[in-house]
């Protein structure tokens, strides 16, 4: 929706790694969700309503369960508008140089 | 039975009205202008088949299908196959398209259903969808899609 509420998303390690979990395994509850991670569910609940509202998760209500899907049309929305638009292909040159001269391998 | 668990739903808020969407989803000359491909079917009625058809010169049918429901232009529901898999019931897999008005925006919901886990089309469909809906909001806000 707006590219404000998508960044200000993004800028949050926990909600990042939300985000990842959801890109593992689509569809999953607030307690699958809470599962194995450090964090208090009343937390993951308030992180989860800020992907919402910036669009970057969807919910789907199945009988008592809320399922939450993760939503990346504003992600591209970003990048066409923020990193297509700037040459992709000069930027991929700068990271195969950058890789190349760190010895970095991937 | 053939594991069809896997499903997706994409969100994406657009400034326009809910005929204009369904219209580009459903409209050839619409289409076209912003996914790579024609949507077509004689008349979009429940039953009535429906082809994904490239806009290149080769005119080569992707997907084929079954309008399952359509109610313009709050609703369309169909199923969806590779144009190779048309024979195998499994291969088929269910897209709902839900149009509501927000505000003065127009939120759109696409619900990917009874994909097979680790299939062909999941991939094809998990890295399609969030460029095809970023085209639609892009052409319909602007006049202009990207190049897919």
């Amino acid at each position: 929706m707006d590219d404000d509420k998508v960044f200000k998303a993004l800028a949050d390690p926990n909600r990042r790694m939300l985000l990842d979990r959801l890109c593992e395994r689509n569809g999953q509850t607030l307690g699958q969700l809470c599962d194995g991670i450090d964090m208090k569910r009343q937390s993951v609940t308030q992180h989860l309503g800020l992907l919402e509202q910036a669009n970057l998760i969807s919910t789907v209500r199945r009988g008592r369960e809320k399922l939450h899907y993760i939503n990346p049309v504003p992600l591209y929305e970003v990048y066409e508008r923020w990193i297509r638009k700037f040459e992709e292909s000069r930027l991929s040159l700068l990271h195969d140089l950058k890789q190349e001269l760190e010895g970095k391998e991937r | 039975m053939t594991d069809k668990s896997a499903s997706f739903v994409y969100v994406t808020y657009i400034r326009t009205t809910p005929e204009k969407v369904f219209e580009a989803i459903t409209r050839p000359e619409i289409a076209r202008r912003y996914w790579g491909h024609e949507n077509v079917s004689s008349d979009w009625k429940p039953g009535s088949a429906w082809q994904h058809v490239r806009t290149d010169a080769t005119r080569t049918v992707d997907l084929v299908g079954t309008v399952l429901e359509s109610d313009p232009p709050r609703r369309l529901v169909l199923n969806w196959a590779n144009e190779s898999q048309k024979n195998d019931p499994d291969a088929y897999s269910r897209v709902t398209f839900d149009i509501k008005t927000q505000g003065d925006m127009v939120q759109l919901t696409v619900v990917h259903d009874e994909l097979q886990p680790g299939s062909g089309m999941l991939n094809g469909i998990s890295q399609g969808w969030p460029l095809v809906l970023s085209s639609m909001k892009s052409f319909l806000e602007t006049g202009l899609g990207f190049d897919l």
